[in-house]
């Protein structure tokens, strides 16, 4: 009997591919990918007619939700790359937008931006004491913040804004960041988006969106990726911090401090999220805090990082690939989330024929029936309800999630407590 | 005192006195009168219903612990019992409005509809989670969030929809689809489902004390290693867990819906699912323990209307129950280290002789 590798070294001699079954480079494939969507998006526009799935609006939309989402999503690859899982980071986000709004409805946006940082941060800490010092589940721990910043917040709206605003689910009108845009290259990206060429007009309109309105906040975050790249794949801290999530025996034995490290860590993490909540309120777009705003965004942003594989690149395209689709469904949803049907559908086949072409048949018919299914509920139905629209991010969460899970490679000791003296 | 004892009964009770501490800071900062406040909480239970209401709100939370406590038992996070809930209790719903039987057979049909759809709800993370190695608790969330979009469609007039002044809900269950309650005269009527509740928690002891299953749950829950090594196949148990978990899931609504609304309604409960973690924390996953949880719980949430009427804001409510419930978990922590470290030490001097 033969051993499995003697089976995949025979296989591979037998079947020459028509490409190496190597992966290739992460930019090659970022870059293939981008494309690929983008196509699959111009081609749909054009057959269906809906100048929205590529129009410099959505794409504009498409960033200001994927925002939230993805400062969210940073905020769990800090704190699970030190080994700390964070479902908190809903909680901290609820804390960060009532921050955000208090204090930037009396100091101004940048003060909101910093108290949102902060009491994002205070539900990190907490996180971090009930994690890291009492050894409580990780799980359990931030269901209880979610709770637990649901309440306090609620409480605080009732005390603080209903004086002001009449209404204990809002604050009072919090003042906005500016946005900048580039100009004139979005004038020249605006003209060529008007002419409506297939292709062309597609291209223009996500690059227009990509470099208009944004708010100073947007640019900062936007930025916070690569740093938080830098700090953890680059420095000596970001070894350290990563080691803890790893294995934190060893970087105990030489010589890191994994608690300091992992406080640490979850404490940005609920800056990062906080931040994130800070973002829903004072970029434009909402008036202030409101009630129930964040909506599920810290869940999201943990998705997004699963779907990242925990790297802050992957991370970065799963908040936008959630922006997009978020951002779509405000904009006729019901008949552009259809459209996003034919979208899938192409992109589908496209990858059953790349898998076909490796010879990994079985993935290839996996993406060749997902194709059918969609071109049959393309074909059967004229829109969406409306009813349903709205929840296209999510679900588009769970296929992500179910198609990319398998070849993850999370922290080794992510979720794992960790006591140097037991 | 009994060790085992002590260590299920101290760490609630730590947690509640903690708890009262902060809130009556919390309280004192925005400038309530702490005693009264708190007096205003305990008196209410005597007046009008409000027993009878904590009895029933308990009857609905202890149905969610039971169902979220069921995963946990094997570090399983089922956060969707939310969305299970509400699918289940719409399904139940239209089913129960929808056709005629006789007195018993019919909301036994309802019943058996809803823990169908619970669990056919809870299939979709449970398949995701053993063969796609998808986090349960993500992918319930996300579940939650399709489930508000589903009974909002499924409520559209054109569906199985009834428009109802500003309201939409289903068609209305006739008499034999719904199940009387224990009256009380002017201190309320009792839910008759309670009696499910109590099945249910019966039957949770049972699996967990008295069949393989259980067994196998709380080995899987334990030591996931050892429970593989002893031939326990991991997919199966959490595809049968979450099954479990999400049909009593689908239980939730029906006190309410077969007991008092005989109809399920854009504007019903939200929430209970999120409470059910929240309690069955609280209990640790025991069945008795989680009874005492969704008492002090409905307790803790009636009190808010009592708090309205003196004008504090019953938000202190929830902060007193966010804390309850952070403070219980590092509690039981703490106990058990301590446990832990009195047991080394005992050990240590039986050695030592």
């Amino acid at each position: 009997m033969s051993t499995p590798t003697e089976v995949n070294v025979l296989n591979k001699a037998r079947r020459r591919p028509l490409f190496a079954d190597t992966q290739p480079a992460p930019w090659v494939r970022g870059v293939s990918w981008a494309v690929l969507v983008i196509t699959a998006l111009a081609i749909t526009s054009y057959v269906t007619e809906l100048p929205q799935l590529t129009s410099s609006g959505t794409m504009q939309s498409a960033i200001r939700l994927a925002l939230p989402i993805m400062l969210a999503g940073l905020g769990g690859l800090w704190a699970e790359r030190a080994g700390v899982v964070n479902i908190g980071l809903e909680g901290m986000m609820i804390l960060g937008t009532w921050g955000a709004a208090w204090a930037g409805y009396q100091w101004g946006p940048w003060a909101g931006v910093i108290a949102g940082a902060a009491f994002g941060a205070l539900g990190g800490l907490l996180h971090a004491l009930a994690t890291v010092t009492f050894g409580v589940n990780h799980i359990v721990s931030g269901v209880a913040i979610n709770l637990l910043g649901a309440g306090v917040t609620k409480y605080l709206s009732t005390l603080i804004f209903e004086p002001v605003s009449r209404n204990p689910r809002e604050s009072p009108t919090v003042p906005k960041f500016d946005t900048y845009s580039s100009q004139p290259f979005g004038r020249w990206l605006g003209e060529l988006e008007e002419t409506q060429r297939f292709g062309i007009s597609d291209v223009a309109g996500v690059l227009r969106g990509m470099i208009t309105g944004l708010s100073p906040l947007t640019m900062l975050s936007i930025l916070l990726v690569p740093l938080s790249f830098y700090l953890l794949w680059r420095t000596a801290f970001g070894l350290r911090l990563r080691s803890c999530g790893e294995n934190p025996r060893a970087a105990d034995s030489l010589g890191v401090q994994v608690n300091r490290y992992k406080y640490i860590a979850v404490i940005i993490s609920g800056a990062l999220a906080g931040l994130g909540g800070a973002a829903l309120v004072v970029n434009p777009g909402q008036t202030g805090y409101l009630e129930g705003q964040t909506g599920g965004r810290g869940f999201i942003g943990l998705a997004a990082m699963i779907f990242g594989n925990w790297r802050p690149g992957g991370m970065l395209t799963g908040s936008l690939l959630f922006g997009y689709t978020d951002a779509l469904q405000l904009r006729q949803g019901p008949s552009t989330v259809h459209a996003l049907l034919y979208a899938a559908l192409l992109v589908l086949v496209v990858l059953a024929i790349y898998e076909a072409l490796r010879l990994r048949w079985m993935f290839a018919a996996l993406c060749m029936g997902g194709a059918a299914v969609f071109l049959l509920l393309y074909a059967l139905t004229d829109e969406l309800p409306e009813q349903l629209t709205p929840y296209t991010p999510h679900l588009v969460t769970l296929v992500v999630l179910a198609l990319s899970s398998q070849r993850l490679r999370p922290p080794a000791a992510s979720g794992q407590n960790y006591r140097s003296d037991a | 005192m009994n060790p085992r004892f002590r260590s299920a009964v101290l760490p609630p009770a730590i947690a509640v006195v903690f708890s009262v501490m902060l809130c009556s800071i919390v309280l004192a900062i925005s400038g309530a009168n702490v005693p009264r406040t708190l007096g205003v909480m305990v008196a209410q239970v005597g007046k009008d219903t409000t027993a009878v209401d904590i009895v029933n709100s308990a009857a609905v939370y202890y149905l969610a612990a039971v169902a979220v406590a069921i995963g946990f038992q094997m570090n399983l996070f089922n956060i969707g019992v939310e969305g299970q809930y509400r699918v289940a209790g719409i399904v139940a719903a239209v089913v129960g409005g929808g056709i005629a039987l006789p007195p018993v057979l019919h909301p036994l049909l309802i019943i058996v509809a809803a823990m169908f759809t619970g669990a056919a709800w809870a299939l979709i993370p449970a398949l995701l989670k053993a063969y796609r190695g998808v986090h349960e608790v993500i992918s319930t969330i996300m579940m939650n969030a399709i489930a508000l979009g589903v009974t909002a469609y499924l409520l559209r007039v054109d569906v199985f929809g009834e428009q109802r002044g500003n309201n939409v809900s289903t068609h209305t269950i006739p008499d034999s689809g719904t199940v009387g309650g224990f009256g009380f005269g002017s201190g309320g009527t009792v839910f008759g489902l309670l009696l499910l509740s109590v099945v249910v928690g019966v039957g949770y002891w049972m699996l967990l004390n008295r069949t393989r299953f259980g067994f196998e749950l709380i080995a899987s829950g334990q030591s996931p290693t050892a429970a593989a090594a002893g031939g326990i196949n991991a997919k199966r148990m959490i595809v049968s867990t979450m099954l479990i978990s999400g049909a009593i899931a689908g239980l939730i609504s029906l006190p309410e819906i077969l007991g008092r609304d005989h109809q399920f309604s854009l504007t019903f409960t939200a929430g209970y699912g999120f409470t059910g973690i929240a309690v069955a924390l609280l209990g640790r996953n025991h069945p008795g323990g989680i009874a005492f949880g969704a008492l002090l719980w409905a307790f803790l949430d009636r009190s808010g209307l009592a708090l309205d009427n003196i004008g504090v804001p019953r938000e202190i409510v929830t902060i007193m129950q966010g804390a309850i419930v952070l403070s219980v978990v590092v509690a039981y922590e703490a106990v058990r280290r301590m446990d832990l470290a009195a047991e080394k030490a005992e050990v240590g001097e039986v050695v030592a002789q």
